[in-house]
């Protein structure tokens, strides 16, 4: 029997590859209680990995959706709107499936791209690999969720604000950032900390949908799998991944929480709005 | 399907896709809508049940009743889905040959778990080994279904329970002024009128669980996803009758615009009933629709 110790060294950093700890996973009648905790926990780097890189692009591009969503020339909003459209209206398994399948299809050497002076070839093998291909795939399905509730927000930023602002001379950009945008941001929130405990959770879909486990590396719940497949005991294993992501949920709540009281300083405190998680797992 | 489908290879290019989509695999492949289908159709009602039940747990009065409501509904919260879609099957199909064995083998000695194996005696198996091939691919179908209901349970509980809490008191304290009792004023005050607030929540819920159906493919059930891959993969000449490449990219293609014309209208037929339950009622709903039909 191996000690947690041993555990922690041989499958504390499994996740990564093969070179990061002991070529094989544990199996059958040798797997101990800490393999589980500690292979299940580095699952999870990969969780955190797809989550939190997902979160912090899908933002950017998700804040240039909504802004283009609401523009009063078609040839920006209609293309927003088509986006968000198709995003939030399939479900993201079929995404993960059919955009695998996708990216196989392009050759195989790259895409020779031919600039005026010279052609540099763009690799896309890397593309059906979990840590890319999927990261792609859920970075354009949170932006696709961010805008619609931004858009949302944008449509409710008081009338008042942008009087004021007109009255102090702010036009363009400069208005866009000192109280649209931020107004946008607080109004946006509370459903916004929900659409990133969505996204958090729908990072375990990515072993599950096509992207193949390279080296047996994979997250949380891919581990989790494999021992409630070798132990034929899903009672042990199933339950440590949720308890993973019960905690992780709280961290992103206190995380969410402090910027949602950053952004309402400035209200009296009875009127400010308080976080509230309503759950809507799967999309 | 055709009477010229005899020899595929040497057919037109419409005639052929006409015998290719309508081979005995792509009949299997149609069919599985209608699984999907009937999975929506049983799971719904379900969950609705046993959201139910749960918003009446938490609304309880009694301490362990309201804790078991409240558990059940924050369980979903913080825990992906995907974990239950895993966990529920097995763990009920598990519980379940424990229970079958202890009734019809009593006197059997050897320990249940033996290192990595679960095992009962062969009378305890369900469905047992000898049983036809549909009575196992209705088993799991059922596992399915109670695995959808336990997880899209605890949402429409927790909608259940805010828009039970979002009836106005006014109204139940006017159910009490007329001496009606709790049972009462829950049956006759309460559920008609907390639809109203249920519904935007519920509607929600119906699009996630359309969204979530794909996921049957990983309880191992022959779904529109496990046909998409057995059919859109390479075909040779030489074992099948219809070669052709890879063509899984366009099978996901067709399932993603299914997916996105149905979702577009349920969309639709929520907004009408919207409207209509909206007309009359003391909300801002209700008083939008009340000055514009005024205006018009």
């Amino acid at each position: 029997m191996r000690t947690c110790w041993e555990s922690l060294g041989e499958y504390g950093l499994r996740a990564l590859g093969r070179e990061f700890g002991a070529p094989l996973l544990p199996r059958g009648l040798e797997i101990t209680f800490c393999d589980q905790v500690i292979l299940i926990g580095s699952g999870m780097m990969w969780n955190v990995y797809f989550g939190v890189l997902a979160i912090l692009g899908g933002f950017c591009f998700a804040t240039l959706l909504a802004v283009a969503r609401l523009s009063a020339n078609p040839l920006f909003s209609r293309p927003a709107a088509g986006f968000i459209f198709v995003f939030r209206g399939s479900p993201l398994f079929i995404q993960f499936f059919l955009a695998y399948e996708a990216f196989i299809l392009l050759p195989r050497a790259g895409i020779e791209i031919n600039l005026l002076f010279t052609t540099i070839t763009a690799e896309t093998r890397w593309l059906t690999r979990a840590w890319a291909g999927a990261l792609f795939v859920l970075f354009l399905n949170t932006s696709a969720y961010s805008a619609h509730i931004f858009h949302g927000a944008l449509r409710a930023v008081p009338k008042g604000d942008l009087e004021a602002a007109d009255a102090y001379g702010m036009t363009g950009w400069r208005r866009f950032r000192r109280i649209i945008w931020p107004t946008m941001l607080r109004l946006a929130w509370p459903s916004y900390t929900n659409e990133a405990i969505f996204l958090f959770h729908a990072t375990t879909l990515v072993y599950f949908s096509g992207f193949p486990a390279w080296q047996q590396s994979g997250d949380a719940l891919y581990y989790a799998r494999y021992f409630a497949d070798q132990t034929f005991n899903p009672f042990v294993a199933y339950p440590i991944v949720a308890a993973y992501f019960v905690g992780a949920t709280l961290i992103l709540i206190a995380l969410f929480g402090a910027v949602n009281r950053r952004l309402n300083r400035h209200l009296p405190r009875e009127n400010r709005p308080k976080l509230r998680y309503r759950p809507q797992l799967i999309r | 399907m055709f009477s010229f489908c005899v020899d595929p290879s040497i057919l037109p290019q419409w005639q052929w896709f006409a015998c290719y989509l309508t081979s005995g695999t792509h009949l299997a492949f149609y069919w599985a809508f209608l699984v999907v289908l009937a999975l929506i159709l049983l799971a719904a009602p379900a969950a609705l049940l046993f959201g139910f039940g749960g918003a009446l747990a938490a609304r309880s009065r009694v301490p362990p009743v309201r804790w078991l409501g409240v558990g059940y509904i924050s369980m979903v919260r913080g825990i992906p889905d995907i974990i239950f879609f895993l966990f529920v099957p097995i763990a009920m199909d598990q519980g379940i040959e424990y229970l079958v064995h202890h009734v019809r083998c009593p006197d059997w000695t050897e320990p249940i778990r033996q290192g990595t194996d679960f095992i009962v005696c062969p009378q305890a198996k369900v469905p047992l080994n000898d049983a036809a091939r549909w009575v196992h691919d209705a088993y799991a179908f059922v596992l399915a279904v109670v695995a959808f209901a336990i997880v899209f349970g605890a949402f429409a509980a927790n909608t259940l329970y805010g828009a039970m809490s979002a009836v106005p008191r006014a109204q139940i304290e006017t159910g009490e002024a007329y001496g009606m009792t709790p049972r009462q004023t829950f049956r006759r005050i309460l559920l008609p009128q907390m639809w109203i607030y249920a519904l935007p929540g519920l509607s929600n819920l119906w699009m996630i669980l359309i969204k979530a159906t794909p996921l049957l493919f990983l309880l191992g059930i022959r779904d529109v996803v496990f046909w998409a891959r057995e059919l859109g993969g390479a075909k040779t000449a030489q074992f099948y009758a219809y070669p052709h490449p890879d063509w899984r990219v366009w099978y996901f293609l067709a399932l993603l615009v299914v997916y996105l014309l149905v979702t577009w209208a349920s969309e639709k037929v929520f907004e009408r009933i919207m409207t209509r339950l909206n007309t009359g009622q003391a909300t801002a709903g209700g008083e939008r629709l009340r000055r514009t039909k005024a205006a018009a």
